[in-house]
């Protein structure tokens, strides 16, 4: 490790709509290192990389590459100072071959702006490749590729660009033992050619495997930084979550009915999750924790008929059901709100009132005509009871804050008396006060018997608002945690496979 | 499952799933053909051959920029009335300007169907409207315009220069079936492969169409290539409203070029290129244009009226575009659904 | 478009969706935004009738309006079924076909084959709605891109009218079924294609904005994404959608043979293009989720009123066509650059 690092960033600052994504984050990468950075779900890793990769632009802060204060305004940008970010799902051109996908516009050419000289390609694809020990022909389509395949020809495209930077996001999360193996192998060979790496990663076994340097961040603070050989899996994972839990967060009464509201066994879905078995009961929330890629998405949405189940069985109030369409699990009681508000849960152009009755049209209406009064008295309603802030119902919702909007699609859902509410990262770029109104709110309605299934990457909500934590990782169930026994070590513990 | 193609040494490489599309091209010839010959023989003369190859190349040659355009994601219905306006313009200069030299016709017509695809492409890569209302538009201005200028009188064949009809009916060492305009058609399909496989414009557009969001992130000029497309079509169309006067004898506002992009398009389509996008070949489009052509003129020997024309056309754009889908389901288009 | 994300502050603060055009603009576009393009419409039509009776007095005629307005209400019923269509975030270029195959097969049926005219006009709507929940199927069902399906659909339909009646025309029609333009309202000069073009628009506007039917219509057009998470049934409107399209496209068929007397394989041929004109100036947004039955009323007679001026003026149809080209392509770029309809 040389004493000039090849980047630098100092106090970078991030925010998206308004909710600080990265503050103040300071970190340094030097050549010839492997450098794992490492944190929960919206520590802000991910953005991070992005912002040196040319793809956002912080709001403050300065970047130096090789000690020269640089804006990294573009990918291309980026690649020419050579900073390389292979995404976690690789970018493939599916109709291009091996050769041709890694030399997208930058082709070799026989001179300055002349022909394209295949043989140079084909060559240097060969070369790349072969330094990576790659087995791939360049000839090769993308499209019969694996995902592991796509992602070395990512790599190698990388190298091709004289990448003395390579970030990785979660490369690992796909790819099988050997083909890990065979990924350490490609960056243990690029730092000993003096390259630069990041590599997020939410497995810890393989970051003491590969790092030289393990970066922690959290809340979008680089909050620790450890050598592997000086420190161990309990420590990262108190410095991952070492936060005080706050009293703001409403701890509802812990009052569950007898009955099941919803039963599933041995619930299989190819390549999302596999042999998901618990049971939720009316009145209690269940909280749904684990790292992204773990499947919890997925559970959520083929319990809403939008995803596909393969095997096992769903039983609603103790009858078994087959969920095949969101009309089935909405006939089912159950209700889905979907993590990403703007583009799932929302219609944004439309009115508060039109959002608020958009599943219950039916119900409203009076042989097929809407009924605009009581829309509009139900959506009233709603304000009132969620103490939505806005002009008037009839504003679009695209106007309200975050957690505003929120209340609406709850209300939506609300106007349906569905049984069981799915949630998914229901307070996700939500400021603080309307965090815990959202909280009470789903207090509120779990006292009054419905039942909650809430997935949440935020660890002080899953143990403030959670009767009952189940933890997923890579598509099983590796932790079921009582209120009493939860704390967030012992989540992030499981959710990364280092629970004995 | 890794599918390997086998490259020759100039790098040309067959794709899995362009072999498919380009031997179900064949197939269907070959069944055309076949099946047509057995029901009457005469269709397999040097005459009906002849007919054929004198077919494809107007439908041909535009289809080397209707290709393009596809690929890229997007369509031009203009061509046809791209063809009118520059056949009937540089019609009225032979009819109006004794003498007009044809070289200069052969530039004049290209530079018109520049400017018109150059407007289409320029509207459509940087104003944001769609291709389907941009060239529809087109359709009908351009078709207006020729009207226009015209005053919807047909320009006769005795005005047509002789050596410019000869193209259709001559060619290279006086061999009457190899017609010169059928070389220009070969001359173009390699200037288009040229440009697909040795430019790094042509690269573009097969990572444009292959996947925008990528191609954008790793530095494709998405709008000159999308404009570049666009024009390029045009151009060819352009030359194709000189090259009907050759192959008609006649030009007129009326006719030349009207429905041509449906001709195209089916060429295209049932050849070549995935209707999605992404992904095609040159050698795909002319055998998609010699099974249409096989297809006209096999109707015309069993009698049945020209008629069927456009509903075959149709039929087979959805019988292209259904089948192309079932073979996307193995390729990550996520993003075409809803 | 920019891939590059932009900060909107450090507050959680109410976010508006807004362009960097000047903060007087917004506040006026944000107020006019939900009727804009309608306004824009019908005072556009107001001026343009205006200047066109200015211009020539035939405009103060009332029976030579009727009469110029006759010649299109086939284009007017196709344009409000192509509305719905667009509305949801599709497109139907396949209206013309149909209508051209029904006009066809039912004259066909009737004078070359001596099926009774009754059964004809049946089976002519039979046939149009068939023909719409073809292309129901193939955008709805199978989920493939409905410009690629009823492009090929157009020629397709077309085509199946030009194998049965080729070249020639069919004019073999029972004295009943004849001159439906020539019907009037008693006591008014209002002939009864123009009735039924409003009738059809009201009921149709009705059903847009008083429905569920209809706002399901829009919140698919504004996203079908989260519609379908919220339980719109997103597939069977959409089918719906295309069969009702191909309903009045069969219908305008069977109007088009009583009004021109004739059946022909080549009628309406580039009705689309109006039809679509009509729709978008008229107000829908060409990604969907806006747009209403009355805007695209009004731009119909906009459209009317601008060819028959130039008509009048002895502009050839073929050039009053390339104006109407012109036309679609502006209109279009406009409510891009103003901003109309849902951010992409």
């Amino acid at each position: 490790m040389t004493a000039n690092p090849f980047v630098r960033i100092t106090g970078l600052s991030m925010a998206f709509e308004g909710v600080n994504v990265i503050r103040d984050a300071s970190l340094s990468l030097y050549p010839g290192e492997v450098c794992a950075l490492i944190g929960e779900n919206g520590a802000g890793k991910s953005t991070l990389l992005k912002i040196l990769g040319g793809i956002y632009e912080p709001l403050r802060g300065s970047i130096e590459v090789n000690g020269k204060a640089t804006p990294i305004l573009s990918p291309q940008n980026a690649s020419a100072l050579g900073i390389a970010l292979i995404h976690q799902e690789p970018l493939a051109f599916p109709d291009l071959t091996v050769a041709e996908n890694i030399f997208v516009g930058a082709e070799p050419r026989k001179w300055k702006s002349g022909w394209v000289d295949w043989k140079t390609m084909y060559q240097r694809t060969r070369e790349v490749l072969g330094a990576l020990d790659i087995k791939l022909e360049p000839t090769s389509r993308m499209h019969g590729l694996s995902v592991a395949d796509r992602q070395m020809v990512d790599v190698a495209a990388a190298l091709t660009q004289n990448a003395r930077l390579l970030m990785m996001d979660e490369p690992t999360s796909s790819l099988t033992p050997n083909e890990v193996e065979r990924l350490f192998t490609i960056i243990r060979r690029l730092r000993g050619q003096g390259a630069s790496v990041v590599f997020v990663s939410h497995r810890l076994e393989e970051i003491f495997e590969i790092a030289d340097r393990i970066v922690v961040m959290r809340d979008g603070e680089v909050v620790g930084e450890r050598l592997p050989n000086q420190t161990n899996t309990d420590e990262i994972i108190r410095i991952m979550v070492g936060r005080s839990l706050d009293a703001m967060y409403e701890k509802p009464k812990v009052n569950p009915r007898e009955e099941n509201a919803l039963e599933v066994r041995n619930l299989h879905s190819h390549g999302h999750f596999r042999d998901i078995s618990f049971q939720l009961k009316a009145g209690e929330i269940l909280g749904l924790a684990g790292l992204v890629g773990s499947g919890r998405s997925s559970l959520a949405k083929a319990l809403f008929g939008i995803l596909g189940i393969d095997s096992g069985i769903v039983r609603v109030g103790g009858r078994v059901v087959a969920i095949r369409s969101s009309h089935d699990a909405i006939g089912n009681g159950i209700a889905y709100i979907p993590e990403d508000r703007q583009h799932q849960g929302l219609l944004m152009p439309a009115s508060v009132t039109q959002n608020i009755s958009l599943s219950a049209l039916s119900r409203l209406s009076r042989h097929g005509w809407t009924n605009s009064a009581v829309e509009r008295t139900k959506a009233l309603g709603f304000v009132e009871q969620l103490k939505i802030a806005l002009h008037s119902v009839d504003q679009q919702v695209a106007e309200l804050s975050g957690g505003n909007q929120q209340k609406v699609v709850l209300s939506k859902w609300l106007l349906n008396n569905p049984r069981i509410i799915i949630l998914d990262e229901p307070t996700h770029g939500i400021d603080v006060g309307a965090k815990a109104e959202v909280h009470h709110l789903m207090a509120k309605l779990v006292s009054e018997g419905i039942a909650m299934l809430m997935i949440s990457s935020e660890l002080p909500e899953v143990i403030a608002m959670s009767d009952r934590v189940l933890v997923m990782r890579e598509g099983s169930i590796v932790g079921r945690f009582d209120r009493a026994e939860v704390s967030q070590e012992r989540i992030m513990a499981a959710a990364t496979g280092q629970l004995r | 499952m890794t599918k390997s193609g086998v490259g020759k040494r100039s790098g040309k490489r067959h794709y899995g799933l362009l072999q498919v599309r380009e031997l179900r091209a064949i197939a269907l010839l070959v069944i055309v053909v076949v099946g047509t010959y057995l029901i009457q023989p005469r269709y397999l003369n040097p005459n009906s051959l002849r007919s054929i190859l004198i077919w494809i190349p107007l439908v041909a040659i535009i289809g080397m920029g209707e290709m393009m355009v596809i690929i890229i994601r997007g369509i031009d219905v203009s061509v046809g009335s791209i063809v009118g306006l520059a056949g009937l313009t540089v019609g009225m200069l032979f009819r109006d300007v004794p003498g007009f030299p044809v070289f200069l016709a052969v530039i004049l017509s290209i530079l018109i169907g520049l400017a018109l695809g150059s407007l289409n492409g320029a509207i459509i890569s940087r104003a944001h409207v769609p291709a389907v209302i941009v060239t529809l538009g087109g359709l009908s201005a351009y078709r207006g315009i020729t009207f226009l200028i015209t005053r919807g009188s047909q320009i006769d064949g005795n005005y047509i220069p002789k050596s410019l009809i000869r193209w259709s009916q001559l060619g290279p060492f006086g061999i009457r079936e190899v017609p010169w305009i059928v070389v220009i058609v070969l001359a173009i399909a390699l200037l288009t492969w040229v440009i697909f496989h040795y430019t790094r414009l042509g690269r573009d557009i097969y990572a444009l169409g292959s996947n925008p969001e990528a191609a954008r992130l790793r530095g494709v000029a998405v709008q000159r290539v999308t404009f570049f497309a666009y024009a390029f079509t045009g151009a060819l169309s352009g030359l194709v409203g000189l090259l009907y006067s050759s192959r008609f004898g006649f030009l007129n506002p009326g006719q030349t070029g009207v429905g041509m992009e449906m001709t195209v398009i089916a060429a295209v389509v049932i050849g070549g290129v995935s209707p999605f996008g992404g992904s095609g070949s040159v050698l795909g489009v002319l055998l998609g244009c010699l099974l249409l052509g096989a297809v006209n003129v096999a109707l015309a020997v069993l009698g049945i009226a020209g008629a069927w024309q456009l509903a075959v056309y149709g039929a087979v754009i959805l019988l292209a575009v259904a089948s192309d889908a079932v073979f996307q389901v193995g390729l990550h288009r996520a993003d075409r659904s809803e | 478009m920019s891939w590059k994300k932009r900060n909107a502050g450090g507050r959680d603060e109410p976010v508006v969706e807004g362009g960097s055009r000047s903060e007087a603009v917004r506040v006026v576009m944000t107020r006019l935004r939900p009727v804009g393009p309608e306004i824009v419409v019908t005072l556009l039509l107001i001026v343009g009738f205006g200047v066109s009776s200015a211009l020539s007095p035939f405009f103060l005629d009332a029976d030579f309006l009727f009469r110029q307005a006759l010649l299109y209400m086939e284009i007017g019923i196709i344009a409000l079924g192509e509305t719905f269509v667009m509305i949801s975030g599709n497109l139907d270029l396949s209206i013309a076909g149909n209508l051209a195959m029904v006009a066809c097969v039912s004259a066909f049926l009737h004078g070359q084959v001596g099926i009774p005219m009754e059964y004809c006009v049946a089976i002519g709507l039979v046939l149009g709605t068939a023909a719409g929940a073809l292309n129901g199927f193939f955008v709805a069902t199978l989920g493939l891109p409905s410009l690629t399906v009823t492009i090929a659909t157009m020629a397709l339909y077309r085509g199946i009218g030009q194998i049965l009646l080729g070249d020639h025309s069919i004019q073999k029609f029972p004295s009943w079924f004849l001159g439906i333009d020539r019907k009037v309202i008693p006591g008014t000069p209002i002939p009864a294609p123009f009735l039924i073009f409003l009738l059809i628009a009201v009921v149709l506007g009705l059903v847009l904005h008083f429905t569920v039917f209809g706002r399901w219509v829009y919140s698919i057009g504004i996203s079908s994404k989260a519609s379908y998470y919220s339980g719109v049934p997103t597939r069977r409107v959409k089918m719906a959608l295309f069969t009702l399209s191909g309903f009045l496209a069969g219908f305008a068929g069977l109007m088009l043979d009583s009004r021109l007397l004739v059946a022909r394989y080549d009628h309406g041929t580039g009705w689309e293009l109006q039809a679509i004109t009509a729709v978008v100036l008229g107000g829908v947004s060409i990604s969907g989720g806006r747009g209403t039955a009355f805007g695209t009323v009004v731009a119909l007679l906009l459209i009317a009123v601008i060819q028959t001026g130039m008509g009048v003026a002895n502009v050839k149809v073929e050039s009053q066509l390339a104006v109407i080209g012109a036309l679609l392509v502006a209109s279009v770029l406009l409510s891009n650059v103003l901003g109309v309809g849902k951010k992409r």
